[in-house]
């Protein structure tokens, strides 16, 4: 089914380096994949392990290494002309983790939510701009008088909620939400994640949901990719990810889910991942990026899917 | 490692008595009441998780146990007896002394702001083994090395000349674990332990902590307000919703028989029981202000099931068992009967079934 979706965003051999000559770190190493038109994709991982970096470097603040990043048929890594970009800044539009840090204190809600507008001058006259701040914050569940309110003045998931209105005034058609819900308490939590939903189904949207705690991403995600020390070791739909874990950093991660049941919690058994143990001699047998059968993909070397396989 | 059951932990002895305690704060000439006389009994060598959406109080509940309010805080009214002694008459700073790190030690949250960058590991832990365990210069460095290693540290020779920068997040949690432990406390409070850690690190620092729970004798207190840690490590579960303790039980009672409504509330919201492509329970509105008194039920104007008494009365404590109790009208004989939501009847069959099989 998924197969008929149309490619919004293609990641092709994409690699992130940070630092210079001797000092060079590489942050992202050869990592390839498709976000279709529509889906949620979620992207989990530990912190270091890069994920955030792959969201950097589609919005275009890191620079691509090598590899091309690639948006609905356009290269859009690398130089771009001044068009295309100006185009893609609308499009392509990011949703940060922390609310308390991540708006303007110093500035009205106001501002905060035209600030996109500003900058690619596309609104037309300053009615139409306020018109479209006030729909923004209306579609997010705040009242339009909150406009001249300073962002202090908000709860932690009132924050949140602003922090998507300026996302939502640029009419993009792909989000990237970099841990948008991590920061925040449970319940507050469950209304952001169905508010990110409805907008999904209203509007169309794409998601990069970007999250290292499993058992959200599992529920709003149509696929995750498993990212560990700047590699994707699987990929794969929700629930297959789920029913057959094949990497075995993917096991040891699942095995890791905390789950709200104290006698599955007391019994659990948390797999360890260790590379030089886990993976058959990486030295003589590189790993390659394979799909082991449609839309399951994962890192491994011939000796390993043999293994795979059998099972 | 034997799991406690209840009864032997509600036998046991009570190492700190809460009673009625209710704390006030002054706030740009208002006044804000942050606990709304909460009560509690802890006993020796359980693992207790306070858990509670953030303003709750569940922290600032915690630090009077210490000492610890902010200058425009006060103990109102209400006791703390721990030892014979009530905490909440202490004023000065050499009368808190004795308690904290001694009796009671507190690990924070965030490993990365709360340990000193200008001093090695080791000195940070040596200092807090020579503030409270009158041992000195090789002898307490000594010890410092042994706690390192007990709390996980590799090489701790090594590592205790190293600088916090030079330590991963997780590993900085173990040091302020061992900085704590070292001590040689009675209760260690962990407040939220775990939140600022990546969830394969989490579960060893839990780990951790129940190894060390063993070895030391400690009674623990886990703040937090992640459920699925409180799953993994607690014997015991109190809620707090603004202020004040509103259900608390075993572990199994809490989560397979939830009474109150927001704790069915609480559950309600997690992922972990949502159904994918529906949207997530979530509770409407927002938590009640506290500079203003509230009236009844604290939670009423946010539960669809609220009674018209919950508006008008606070409710008292109603006992489901010896273990098992909650502030809710909705126990109390003459109230209707409330069914709870599909979510939770989904645990209480969880709970029943898994039962069976134990047994």
């Amino acid at each position: 089914m998924i197969n008929d979706k149309e490619k919004l965003l293609e990641v092709k051999n994409l690699k992130v380096e940070f630092g210079k000559r001797n000092k060079k770190f590489v942050a992202i190493n050869d990592v390839s994949f498709n976000i279709y038109k529509g889906e949620t994709f979620g992207l989990v991982g530990e912190s270091g392990s890069g994920k955030t970096t792959i969201g950097r470097a589609i919005i275009r603040i890191n620079p691509a290494a090598s590899g091309e990043i690639i948006y609905k048929g356009k290269k859009i890594s690398g130089k771009i002309d001044a068009e295309l970009d100006k185009e893609l800044t609308r499009k392509i539009q990011m949703i940060f983790q922390d609310p308390m840090a991540s708006l303007n204190e110093r500035a009205k809600v106001d501002y905060i939510v035209s600030e996109g507008l500003y900058n690619l001058k596309n609104y037309g006259s300053e009615e139409n701009r306020k018109k479209l701040v006030e729909e923004a914050l209306s579609e997010v569940g705040l009242l339009p008088e909150f406009a001249s309110r300073f962002p202090h003045e908000f709860s932690g998931g009132q924050r949140q909620r602003i922090g998507i209105a300026r996302v939502l005034v640029m009419e993009p058609e792909l989000v990237i939400a970099d841990e948008p819900i991590s920061a925040l308490d449970v319940s507050i939590r469950a209304q952001v994640i169905n508010l990110l939903a409805d907008l999904q189904k209203q509007k169309g949207l794409t998601y990069l949901f970007i999250a290292h705690d499993l058992s959200v991403v599992r529920f709003i995600s149509d696929r995750i990719a498993v990212i560990h020390k700047g590699k994707i070791v699987e990929l794969a739909e929700t629930e297959k990810l789920f029913d057959n874990p094949l990497h075995p950093y993917t096991k040891s991660l699942l095995s890791a889910i905390p789950t709200p049941n104290p006698r599955v919690e007391r019994n659990k058994k948390i797999e360890i991942y260790d590379p030089k143990k886990s993976h058959f001699d990486y030295d003589q047998y590189p790993p390659h990026w394979v799909e082991f059968e449609p839309e399951h993909f994962i890192l491994a070397n011939e000796r390993e899917l043999e293994g795979y396989k059998l099972k | 490692m034997a799991q406690k059951t209840i009864e032997e932990i509600i036998n046991s002895e009570v190492i700190l008595s809460v009673e009625d305690l209710v704390i006030k704060f002054n706030l740009r000439g208002k006044e804000l009441t942050a606990i709304r006389g909460a009560s509690l009994d802890l006993h020796k060598g359980e693992s207790l998780a306070i858990v509670g959406e953030s303003g709750s109080g569940k922290s600032v509940f915690n630090k009077s146990f210490m000492g610890l309010l902010d200058a425009n805080g006060r103990i109102e009214s209400g006791s703390i007896i721990y030892k014979g002694q009530d905490l909440s008459k202490y004023k000065t700073e050499d009368e808190w002394i004795k308690i904290r790190g001694k009796e009671i030690a507190m690990v924070f949250q965030d490993p990365m702001t709360s340990l000193n960058p200008l001093k090695t590991v080791g000195k940070q832990v040596q200092e807090s083994i020579e503030l409270h365990q009158n041992l000195k210069g090789e002898e307490a460095k000594k010890l410092a090395i042994e706690i390192l290693n007990d709390v996980g540290i590799t090489e701790p020779e090594r590592r205790y000349k190293q600088y916090p920068h030079e330590f991963s997040g997780g590993m900085r949690q173990r040091v302020v674990i061992a900085i704590a432990v070292a001590c040689n406390p009675n209760i260690l409070i962990c407040d939220e332990p775990t939140t600022a850690l990546d969830v394969t690190i989490q579960a060893q620092i839990l780990q951790l902590l129940k190894n060390l729970q063993d070895k030391y004798d400690l009674t623990i207190i886990y703040i937090t307000h992640d459920l699925g840690v409180v799953a993994n490590v607690a014997d015991r579960i109190a809620v707090m919703y603004a202020g004040d303790i509103i259900e608390l039980g075993s572990s199994e009672e809490v989560f397979f028989d939830p009474k109150h409504p927001y704790t069915w509330a609480l559950l309600s919201s997690l992922p972990q029981l949502g159904i994918k492509g529906e949207a997530l329970y979530s509770i409407k509105g927002t938590p009640p202000n506290l500079f203003k008194e509230i009236k009844g039920d604290a939670f009423a104007p946010r539960n669809p099931h609220a009674l018209k008494i919950d508006f008008v009365e606070r409710p008292p404590y109603f006992e489901v068992s010896p273990t098992h109790k909650a502030r809710t009208w909705l126990l109390d004989s003459r109230s209707p009967k409330v069914e709870p939501p599909l979510l939770i009847k989904k645990m209480q069959e969880m709970g029943a079934k898994r039962g069976d099989i134990i047994d």
